[in-house]
Formats: C-alpha cells, structure tokens, sequence
C-alpha cells in the first residue's frame, strides 16, 4: 500500500478540529461530572390511587368558603415562610425545605385508567404503543445489567398492583415491578414468594432437597434448554427464600422509635420499607396507596388518611434526610388528578368530590430537585391554573434528567421500535422541564 | 442412542436413493430406536400411520433423523386434555382410559374430547387473544360489545362454524357493535384507518405482518378498507360499523396477488378483499391456519412464528403445508378435521424425552415441544386441585361485567380483567394479537410464587380435593401417594418415586398430613406438571 500524504491546510483543519473537540469534550465532561455528584440513584413514587383533593392537602383556599373547603378550611404556614399548605398536614409543614409543592399539574383528563397512563408514563393515550411506565423506564436504565446487581428486583411495588395499569408497556415482561403483597404492619411482612410465615428455614431446605429428587421429568431431559432456564429461575428464587437480601423486609430490624415515627399503619411502615430499600440500592419503588377516590364521605375519609399521610410522608423525609440519603433519592407524590373543589353536597354524594384533571397538586423532592418551592399557581379555588401549567411529561422528563437518562435518547427495545425514551409530543406547548427548581 | 448412529451410518452408505429404499421401511415398522424411558414412553406403537405422518417421515429422512417413541397412555391423556381442551383430567377419566385396551382407545378419546364444552371455552379464548378481546386501552371496545363479541365467538366455534364463513363474517358485517358482533372485528384495532386495519386483516388471516410486504401492496390492501365507517348512537359505547358508499367514486385496487379489482359506487369493497382472502388463490388464507392450530398443538409452528410466514415458504415445509390445506379445503373449512388429523398422528404422538440431547440438533418434527401450561390453564389446574375459585371482579365500570364465582379462567371474555397470577404466568395483554404477547419462559417471579407463596400454600393445605389423600395417610401411605400423583401428575408413580416419598415421611420430621401436603407441594413444582410434555 501506497503512504499517502496529508495535505498541509487539511492538517492544520484536523487539528482546529480536534482541539475544538478536545475543549468540547472537557466541557460536556465537566458538566457531566457535576450532574453525577448529585446525580439520582433511587426513586419513591407515592402514589395517591385514586386523586387526592389539591384543596385539601398542598393548595389551600381557605377564603374560598364552605363550598369549597368544608370542614378542612384552615391553613398553616410551613417552616419555609410564604408557603402555607392544608391544616390538615401539620407535621409535613415541618418539612417544607425538603419539597417543592407543584400547584399547576394538569391534563384535563377526568377518568382513573387514562389518566393513571397519562401520569406515569408521559403519553397521552392513544392510538398505538402502549409506552412504559417511569419505573420501567428506570429498570431499563439502572436495572440489571446496567450496574444493579442487587437481589431484590429493581422495580418494587408495595404493596398491591395499580390492576388496571401495565407498568411494562412495550417493554415486555421482563420489566414489570415486583408486587410484595402482604402488609408491613403486621408482624411479619409476608412479601409473596418471598417470606413465609409457615415455613420455616430449615422446612425450606428439606422441601427443595425433596423438590429435586422428585423431578423426575426434568431429571431424564438434562439437555432441555427450556428446562435449564427453569432451574436458573428457581435458583434465583431460593436465592431470595434464602438468603440475606430478604432481610431488608424485616421490620424487626428496626427500632420501635424509628418505626413509631413513620405511623404503625400500612402507609407508615410501607415508607419505612421503602427507606429499607433505598438504601440497598434498589432503583424504583413504588407505593401504591389506595383509597383517595373518594365521591362520598370524602371528609370522614380525609381525617383519617391525612393523618397516616402526613405523619408517613413527613418521617420519610426526615428519615432519609438525616441519613444522607435524600440528596440521591427522588420523591414524587400525588394521584392520577385531583378532586373537584366545589364539594358535591346533594346526594348520593353526600358531601363528596368528584375527579378533576384541570388543576392538582404534586410533590417533589430530593435526588436533585429543591426544596421550599412552589411551582406554578391555581386560581382562587383551585379550580384552573393560572400560572405555568406543568404536564405529566413535564414533570416525568425533570425526573429522567436527575437520574441522568436522557429524555430525548433511543430507547433500546426488542420490537425494533425507534423511539424515543420520553420525547415531548408533536403539538406540545407547554414550559418544559421544572428547572426552576432542579439543582444544576 | 445407537440405534441412530447406525441409521446416520447407513446413511453414507446407501446415499440418495437407494437410502429412501432402505429407510423408508425401517420407519414404517415398529421399531424404536431410542432407548425407551419410563414412565413417559410406550415400546410399542398402537396409533396407525396417517397421512401427515407420511410427510414427516420424508422430511425427518431427509435430516436422518428418527421420531421418538410413543408417549405412554398416562402422559397421552394428559397432553391431549390440555392441549384440546385446556383442563386436567380427572381421577376417574384416567382410569376409564387406562381400562381400555382397546386399540383405537387414543383416537375415540381425541373425538371425545373435540366434542366436549371446554373445547368451545378454551378455543373461545385463544381467538379472543388473535382478534384482541378487551374492553380498555389500547383496544377499547368496552364491557358491552366484548360481551357480545365473546359469545359470538363462542357461538362459532362452538357450533364448528366453517373457517371461512367465520372469517368473511367478520371482515364482512355491518352494523351495531351490540347487535352485530363481528363488527366489532373492526374496533379492536389499536387505530381506525384503514392502514392499521389492513395490518389486523393481514396479520389475523393471512399470517404476514403488512409492512413488510411492498409499500404498493400496503397502501393497495388498505384501499379495501377505506370506506369503513364508525357512528356513535345514543346508546353508551354503542358504535355502527358500516361501509360508507363513496356514490361517485370506482375504486381501483390491486390484490396482493397482483389481481386487479375494480369496485363500483354501490360495492362493499371490504366484501371484495374477503372473497378473495378466502380463496384457493390466496397462498397465505389456509396456511396461516393449518400453521397456527399445528403450533398450538406441537408447540411450534411448521413455519416460526406463525404471524409472520410472509415469503418463508420453503421445499422443506411446502408438502406439509399443502397436505394440511388440501383436507382444510376438501373438508369445507372444518377446522375439527385439521385437529383431529394432527392429533391422531404418531408425529403428535411421540414422546416429548430428548434425554441428553439438544433440540436444536433435531428438527422442530421429531419430538413433542415441552412448553409451560398456559397461565389460564394452569390457574384452573391450581384451582381444581384445591378445589375453591378463583373468583374474578370487574374494575371497569359501565357497566360493570359480573362473573360468577363459579367461572374458570379460561371463560374470562374480556382481556382487561385480570389478576396478579396472570400477569406473573404471562398471559397476553390482547394489545396486538401478536402470538408472541403470550409468555411461555419461566421467570424468577413465577418460581417465587409457586414455590413460597401463600396463595399457593393455602391451595395446597385446604385442598378438599386432597384431603382424601391427606386423611388416608395415617391407614396407608402408598394409597395416599398414589392418589396424589394422579390427582396432581395424572400418573402412578414410579417405584423410584414411592420409595422418594416413603424416605420423606420418615425423615421430614413433619406429622404424615404435612409431609403428604409437601409431596403436594413439590408436585406441583415439577417440572412435569408445570409442563405440556
């Protein structure tokens, strides 16, 4: 092969070139390197199944009457001044510096299943994909085989299933969360599958010594690929039934201060595992707590929810808080929408609120994004927004960025889809990104 | 495993066709081969060869192979419960067919059970899984119209309509997606233009995903769909389905078989594409359905994956193909006489123990597939084993579906109610119709909950199924594990395994009761039960 020379201008091009590269380069690294210092590793979705009020928790009107607050028509200030939140929160009023309340969500969808879709996935339903949910998304990127070796699945829910939602979408089965089942309040958190109460250690090992000889199938088709895939599994299985992992969903292990703090109640001990969780390094938990759609005895029903909410979520901010790990560990809180801020007082209602997808409420803090805010504003009622409307996609896209995943790269998928991990739709026309209160 | 050797041998010595001399009588008598393993398989074939047999037998030649030994009549049963009507034999049908001893005893079985309730019920549920059956995103038909859309199915298949019938039905109706069931064909497409139903048309009855046919032919399939028309009513969720006339208007379109059709004003074009779809003409129409019932049945299709047999038909499955669509078309579309036809021959008979052996060095026709028992059937095994319900409630209001409590799963109409179990086990979400929705892989979480968890643990030890054999325990161990062996694996066990399970009861330091409930347990953690095989 003939050397061939290189012409002196295209040298003195390349090198320009490359030197502009070079500072490029240093420059992306840079940036890079400072969003890793504070770069995401976990998130807890709290999910309030069913809508909560906005009127009654993070958007308080109380000058706007009986009709609209009823007996919940008092706020408090917090402990960041100029923010007041519902009475009804006294002890997350504590922690205020820690979250930022969005007043302006909406979507204007008014029915469960599209908009519980429209909230955690970022799409509005339509034709087509079904796209996955963010906690699908996060176990594509921070899940197995891309740097969580963990035991535990990466993508938990506690403690029930959201039923009419499938987390995975188009992502496939691989990417459905891990539903405990059993409640944390009792004595022992029977996590399906996972912890019996009936069987004990010892029981366990002579059962798969038993289960092993008595395979008789399996025995005489060694070869069977299908049949070694299933051995894998079941090997992983007693990994878990087994091993020390399962410990993290062993309250027992906690102090009963500790567990005091964050409520004796389903929703303060469900915080409490995920805090358990977070700190294993499990990268997206979720909480499904139901019961905020609530048509009829709507304030019977707020009494007691909001005191376990508030007393729960306001023990796992601090919780987390003072164990360091809430500069790492997204929070974000709210419903599928919220409830209408006129009270329906004639029957069958009785005093109830309806859904409502044109103004509500989310909560968001740490893993990057500040606390003490307010985003956005809702008219006097809490009917409209007024000021900075944030969309689903809004918020899910601020929360990809602190985990470092880019919202605008591929998503790797086994359909030979080329899409997009959460691009912003053709027709949108909203603000973007909530950074006004996300760290640099 | 010597036996093949000397076949391979012999082989190079009597290449081309003095070899087909040579074989083809070696493959028509009764000889085995494979060393016979107990207690799957028999020495001795009892099933006559028939005509697909024929055709395997030159393909499986061709590769110097040899099919594997006859099942037993204990895993016969068994298989052939599952595979034709999605449920486990009871106790006392596998004694009545284990007394028979008379030689055609498998094939009065196959037609006993074609005809049997839960044929229409099981097979109910795998086209509401092709024509996507659900009343929520992204299908949307709503509770009312899958009801209606359910039976209509059920009715069908129920009363063995012919094939092509059911098909022109559906692609051919007008009307009310309440009153005209089969309209609703035409909204449970995740988009109503006529490309996206043209995707559903082609990849439903013709096996072949549109877009990977030419750009021409897409856009030409679609103008048959061009005119379907939806109108909302009074009624809630109620939508017509019709033809809407363009009156000034000719169509011109080109078949994918590169016919041309020209459609006058007052044409439904939708009954053009039908007529033609379900014509000898059509290369894909019957071989995307002889493809698909041998994959349900073998567990593999003779082309792979059987939605997407565009331009894969090959010499090596052509014959079979056509055998298999000659008897669909000379039995006028009688889908009953493709079943039977498979099931009566050896090539589904045979054995499903590859013993140490890959199945990639065998082709797909030389063993019965293993593959994990659908998460509907096998939901309905647990059940039927503990002997309580599942139960299935309605989240999806207007109006709310109300199932008895008495229902199996697999009569579950509507693919948007479900429940943890399903979801674990892997049974399709009815967003595509793609058979490939269906998950057949084990999976930790599976493993987990068979294994540990409480649902399963509670089946297992309030059994009133197995409380026979719990009870029995304490007068006779043997009795006790016979009867859960055939209540749970359908069989007797082995000597081997009753001296397994008598050690148990010795060592486990457990009261009889419970160590015959882990028995129980670790039977129904098998591979065996778990498994089609």
């Amino acid at each position: 092969m003939k050397k061939q020379k290189i012409k002196p201008q295209i040298l003195v091009f390349l090198v320009i070139v490359s030197v502009s590269l070079m500072i490029n380069n240093n420059l992306i690294a840079s940036d890079t390197s400072a969003q890793q210092k504070q770069q995401a590793k976990s998130v807890i979705q709290i999910w309030l199944w069913g809508g909560p009020s906005q009127n009654d928790t993070f958007d308080p009107k109380p000058d706007a009457g009986y009709d609209y607050c009823g007996p919940l028509s008092k706020s408090i200030p917090t402990n960041v001044p100029g923010i007041e939140i519902n009475d009804s929160l006294q002890m997350l009023a504590k922690q205020a510096d820690k979250f930022s309340i969005i007043r302006s969500m909406t979507h204007g969808i008014g029915a469960h299943e599209t908009a519980a879709y429209y909230m955690q996935t970022g799409h509005k339903p339509g034709v087509g994909l079904v796209y996955p949910s963010l906690g699908a998304i996060v176990c594509l990127f921070r899940g197995y085989g891309k740097g969580y070796t963990g035991k535990i699945p990466p993508y938990i829910v506690l403690t029930t299933s959201q039923g009419r939602f499938s987390e995975e979408g188009f992502l496939g089965p691989g990417y459905k969360p891990f539903v405990t089942g059993g409640d944390p309040n009792q004595k022992v958190f029977a996590v399906e599958g996972i912890i019996s109460r009936d069987v004990s250690d010892q029981m366990q090992v002579k059962r798969r010594e038993l289960l092993k000889k008595i395979d008789t199938l399996g025995k005489s088709m060694p070869g069977c690929p299908d049949f070694e895939l299933f051995n894998e599994c079941e090997k992983e299985a007693y990994d878990l039934i087994l091993g020390e992992p399962r410990k993290v969903f062993d309250l027992s292990q906690e102090p009963d201060t500790i567990r005091d703090r964050y409520g004796r109640n389903w929703f303060g001990q469900t915080c409490l595992v995920a805090r358990r969780l977070v700190e294993i390094g499990v990268p997206y938990i979720t909480i499904n707590y139901p019961g905020w759609d609530t048509h009829k005895q709507h304030f019977q029903t707020m009494q007691r929810k909001l005191a376990e909410f508030d007393q729960g979520f306001s023990a796992l901010l601090e919780d987390l808080s003072s164990r360091g790990l809430l500069d790492t560990t997204i929070i974000w809180c709210c419903g599928e929408f919220g409830r209408t801020p006129k009270i329906e007082w004639d029957p069958p209602w009785n005093g109830g609120r309806g859904h409502w997808g044109n103004c509500f409420s989310s909560v968001v803090a740490g893993g990057g994004f500040k606390g003490g805010c307010v985003v956005g504003k809702s008219d006097s009622k809490a009917e409209y927004v007024v000021e900075r409307p944030v969309y689903p996609e809004d918020l899910l896209r601020s929360m990809l960025i602190l985990l470092g995943i880019n919202p605008d790269e591929q998503m790797p998928n086994d359909k030979g889809l080329d899409i997009k991990v959460m691009p912003y739709p053709d027709n949108y026309s909203g603000n973007g990104e909530l950074k006004e209160i996300m760290e640099k | 495993m010597k036996g093949n050797n000397c076949c391979i041998g012999l082989k190079v010595y009597f290449s081309g066709f003095l070899a087909m001399i040579f074989l083809f009588p070696c493959f028509l008598s009764a000889q085995i081969i494979h060393p016979v393993v107990k207690p799957y398989e028999d020495e001795v074939w009892s099933t006559p060869l028939n005509l697909i047999d024929l055709q395997i037998a030159e393909i499986l030649k061709k590769n110097g192979l040899k099919m594997r030994n006859p099942c037993s009549d204990s895993v016969f049963i068994r298989r052939v419960y599952l595979d034709v009507i999605g449920t486990l034999p009871k106790p006392e049908e596998i004694d009545d067919f284990m007394k028979d001893t008379k030689p055609d005893k498998r094939a009065r079985l196959i037609d006993n059970l074609l005809e049997r309730e839960e044929f229409a019920l099981y097979w109910t549920m795998k086209w509401c899984d092709i024509l996507r059956v659900k009343s929520e995103y992204p299908v949307n038909l709503w509770p009312n119209a899958v009801q209606a859309y359910y039976q209509w199915i059920y009715e069908n298949i129920r009363k063995n309509q012919p094939y092509d019938i059911f098909v022109r039905e559906l692609l051919t109706s007008s009307g009310s997606n309440f009153r005209v069931p089969a309209v609703n064909f035409y909204r449970a497409v995740q988009s109503k233009d006529s490309l996206s139903i043209a995707k559903a048309v082609a990849l439903t009855f013709m096996g072949v995903r549109l877009e990977k046919m030419p750009e021409n032919q897409q856009k030409n399939i679609s103008l048959f769909f061009s005119l379907v028309t939806y109108k909302g009513t009074k009624e809630w969720k109620e939508e017509i389905v019709y033809s809407n006339p363009d009156t000034t208007k000719t169509i011109r379109a080109v078949l994918p078989d590169g016919r041309f059709r020209e459609i006058l004003p007052e044409q439904d074009p939708r009954c053009v594409f039908a007529d033609w779809l379900i014509s000898p003409y059509n290369e894909y129409f019957s071989k995307n359905i002889v493809n698909r019932i041998w994959a349900w049945l073998m567990g593999q299709g003779i082309i792979s994956p059987v939605d997407d047999i565009y331009q894969k038909i090959t010499d090596n499955n052509k014959n079979i193909l056509g055998t298999l669509e000659n008897e669909l078309i000379k039995s006028n579309y009688d889908l009953k006489h493709i079943y039977r036809l498979i099931l009566n021959s050896r090539t589904y008979q045979q054995s499903s123990i590859l013993g140490e052996d890959k199945p990639d060095i065998f082709t797909q026709f030389a063993f019965y597939k293993v593959r994990q028992i659908d998460a509907e059937v096998l939901l309905d095994a647990l059940c039927w084993i503990s002997g309580r319900y599942e139960g299935y409630v309605s989240q999806i209001p207007e109006p709310y579906t109300f199932i008895p409590n008495t229902n199996r799963t697999i009569t579950l109409a509507d693919g948007s109610i479900t429940s943890p179990f399903l979801m674990i086990f892997g049974r399709p979400s009815r967003d595509t119709g793609l058979e490939s929705e269906r998950n057949t892989s084990p999976t930790d979480k599976q493993r987990l909950y068979l294994l540990n968890s409480s649902d399963i643990q509670k089946k297992i030890k309030s059994s009133p199924v197995l409380k026979k054999a719990y009870q029995q325990v304490w007068k006779n161990k043997k009795e006790s594990i016979n009867l859960i062996y055939k209540i749970i694996l359908s069989r007797f066990p082995t000597t081997e395994e009753s001296s397994i399970c008598e050690e148990f009861f010795t060592n486990s330091g457990l009261p009889a009761d419970q160590s015959a409930m882990t028995i129980a347990w670790a039977l129904i953690n098998s591979k065996e039960f778990l498994y089609r095989h």
